[in-house]
């Protein structure tokens, strides 16, 4: 499986993500934002945590229309997968390619600590790894992870099973308590916590690795 | 030229930092205070002859988050 990391200014997650693709087996490419194409034959495309351009205007909303981003979209579009994390989520709602928005904490507060998720749905090559209804625990560090969505469209993700993680114990305000979507295809996963950083022991814990061993399994013969 | 660009949260989309402000003003004593919306304003120099379109453009593509934000444009 080979993965390409997009690297914005600003962005501090994206090493941690490549070891974490690494670590399950995977090639990685770390890509520049100013870049106008991904590597060759890159599976999946992770968009890191981070404050990409400062968070300036928007979390996510400069880098959603930053260069590299354009062949984000051309790869989704053409079936590719992709993983957005924490600043990664909020690049892929800016860019459309997932539904929602991320606002400010419900508490107004940049909250950084492990929370339990529950895993939604197993129907993914994300996902795949864990049973649903399965409780792990993954660190979350965001100040803008407060989901939101509008009523039609919390309807078409829950009718589709595309409710990915909802927090244990919500911390943020985030409406049905959502942690992390899936696209329509399955194949674009956002979500604030921060897998990545819960993917070997001397992390304190390795419930994030199922993902990105899933993923390996489920793309490398892909 | 100017134009002048106004966003806002939608109806209905909850601002929490607005809540904020309004407890604040209770507490330094301003009664009445019913509600608070906070939003951003942003300026923008423009070259003579952009038509308000363009500006309405550039609010659908970057200025505001149309899933969760409204936007009002002046040009001044």
């Amino acid at each position: 499986m080979r993965a390409a990391i997009l690297v914005f200014p600003g962005s501090n997650c994206d090493r941690d993500l490549a070891v974490a693709f690494e670590k399950a087996g995977a090639q990685v490419s770390m890509v520049w934002h100013k870049d106008t194409t991904l590597p060759d034959g890159v599976d999946i495309v992770g968009i890191p945590g981070g404050f990409s351009y400062g968070d300036y205007l928007r979390c996510g909303a400069i880098a959603a229309n930053s260069p590299i981003c354009g062949a984000l979209r051309s790869h989704v579009e053409r079936g590719g997968f992709a993983l957005g994390i924490c600043n990664g989520f909020q690049v892929l709602t800016e860019t459309r390619l997932l539904p929602g928005a991320l606002r400010r904490n419900a508490n107004l507060k940049y909250i950084c600590k492990p929370v339990g998720l529950r895993v939604e749905t197993a129907n993914s090559a994300f996902t795949a790894g864990y049973e649903a209804g399965q409780e792990i625990t993954i660190p979350i560090a965001h100040h803008d992870g407060n989901y939101f969505a509008a009523e039609d469209t919390l309807r078409a993700l829950n009718d589709q099973d595309r409710v990915a993680f909802r927090y244990v114990d919500n911390p943020n305000g985030s409406v049905d308590a959502i942690a992390g979507v899936l696209s329509e295809n399955r194949r674009v996963l956002g979500m604030m916590p921060h897998p990545e950083r819960m993917a070997e022991p001397a992390h304190g814990g390795t419930d994030g690795q199922a993902m990105f061993r899933a993923l390996l399994d489920q793309l490398a013969t892909a | 030229m100017k134009a002048r660009v106004t966003v806002m949260l939608k109806n209905g989309v909850l601002d929490p930092q607005g809540e904020a402000v309004r407890h604040a003003l209770g507490a330094l004593g301003f009664e009445g205070v019913e509600g608070v919306r906070q939003g951003k304003v942003i300026e923008l120099d423009l070259a003579a002859g952009t038509t308000e379109d363009t500006v309405v453009q550039m609010c659908e593509k970057l200025l505001a988050n149309t899933v969760i934000e409204s936007y009002a444009v002046e040009m001044v």
